[in-house]
């Protein structure tokens, strides 16, 4: 794979939020407005290019067994610095993106990133990695909250549209628009990939997050449990 | 009083899933059938008070004192991370029944960002000890609540033929919007009744 088609696979092949459904809770709360969901996007996209390079590094040095403890110590420090900067710089982003920019250490995209990719490649190809996933969040974001905003506000960016701001939809803004919106385009994106992204995430355990935590221990058992349960 | 009005708040008007938007992914990917939907919310609720009654100490008692605020977002993810390993290995060790019913559910329950929510949201709104705990306990409950709603919304999707591009997680979702959309009419709720 080329550097370029490395870059690329994280905007549309494999979009973290749209195809690889990581990362919904910030893609859902803080779409409400574009500025917002930039914001939270580049956040995200500094941590995760900072965390990949990292843990790509140290890759040789941390230990197999603890593996995933060293990549949330090294990912909530990350996040921290990002705080503190935008603490600083951009107080106004800063307050309205409020817990959601200490909950990127939870997002499972970052993690989930360490874990398939930054701990078996090396810096520079995890760093084009971390920015093309990041800038595939960014992108996802923006369909997100370019809808929600324009239609749900009758605004973009904050400035107003003259004929859409009198006839807007503000349930699109509010929370159950997040979902909609948010399930809307997944469907429009499985209908442009003909419903391959649909096979390749089945939705359930593969497509948790947490199952790289869980590893698969839990995971079959989980199958298991529900496997007797159906019995 | 109060502490009804936090509980109201959190379980209908705030819920963290359907209106805050924070714990999705258990939401959307455990709910797939009722008792393994009551098994994860319960498991939550536990580690949500467990992780609130560590925290709130530390953050009072040790970050605020030495002016250490800044290291709250490291030092509650570790502590929820060593937490819930601590309690499934206990649980393995003593109670093997409740393990084996709620142990699989807590590996995924640390990167749950509705626990670390709750604990930072706590913190951030100024509770003292008790209404952490009963803000916590209301959160749980919410997400139970959520949890067992959903999973039964969704045993009615399955035999739903939505159009091809909308199988799966799409229509799931849109679900999901309406079930939001049926606590969305409590907003305002918690202050008619309680004047708060």
């Amino acid at each position: 794979m080329t550097k370029v088609q490395n870059f690329l696979k994280g905007l549309i092949k494999e979009n973290p939020v749209l195809v690889l459904i990581l990362g919904t809770c910030p893609t859902l709360a803080t779409t409400t407005s574009i500025l917002n969901a930039l914001g939270m996007g580049v956040a995200a996209t500094v941590v995760l290019l900072s965390s990949n390079m990292a843990i790509s590094a140290l890759r040789k040095v941390i230990p197999d067994k603890v593996r995933i403890p060293c990549y949330i110590v090294l990912i909530a420090g990350f996040v921290t610095a990002v705080e503190l900067l935008l603490h600083a710089f951009v107080p106004s982003l800063y307050d309205s993106l409020g817990i959601y920019l200490a909950l990127i250490v939870v997002n499972c995209i970052i993690l989930g990133r360490a874990e398939m990719y930054a701990s078996k490649n090396g810096v520079l190809d995890s760093a084009i990695d971390g920015l093309g996933m990041g800038c595939g969040f960014i992108l996802a974001l923006f369909a997100m909250s370019f809808v929600r905003e324009v239609f749900g506000a009758g605004s973009f960016c904050g400035i107003e549209i003259p004929v859409l701001s009198r006839y807007c939809i503000p349930i699109l803004a509010k929370t159950p628009g997040g979902f909609l919106v948010f399930g809307c385009l997944i469907a429009v994106v499985n209908a442009i990939t003909k419903g391959k992204a649909i096979k390749k995430k089945d939705f359930g355990c593969a497509g948790c997050p947490s199952a790289i935590v869980c590893g698969k221990l839990s995971c079959t058992d989980e199958a298991k449990v529900g496997e007797e349960a159906a019995k | 009083m109060k502490f009804l009005m936090i509980i109201m708040t959190s379980v209908l008007v705030n819920n963290y899933v359907l209106s805050r938007f924070l714990g999705i992914c258990p939401f959307l990917g455990v709910s797939k059938k009722l008792n393994q939907a009551t098994g994860m919310g319960i498991a939550v609720t536990f580690v949500m008070l467990l992780a609130t009654s560590v925290t709130w100490p530390i953050q009072t008692y040790l970050l605020d004192r030495f002016n250490l605020g800044y290291l709250q977002t490291i030092v509650f993810i570790l502590v929820i991370a060593a937490l819930v390993q601590f309690v499934e290995i206990v649980l393995k060790k003593y109670l093997p029944a409740l393990h084996a019913s709620l142990g699989i559910y807590l590996p995924l329950i640390t990167t749950n960002c509705a626990v670390l929510g709750v604990t930072i949201n706590n913190i951030r709104d100024g509770y003292t000890f008790l209404e952490s705990m009963v803000s916590s306990l209301g959160c749980g409950i919410g997400f139970l609540f959520a949890m067992v709603l959903f999973s039964g919304v969704r045993s009615r999707l399955e035999d739903a033929e939505p159009p091809k591009a909308f199988e799966g997680l799409p229509i799931t979702l849109i679900a999901a919007a309406i079930t939001s959309l049926s606590l969305f009419g409590f907003s305002g709720v918690a202050t008619g009744l309680f004047g708060g």
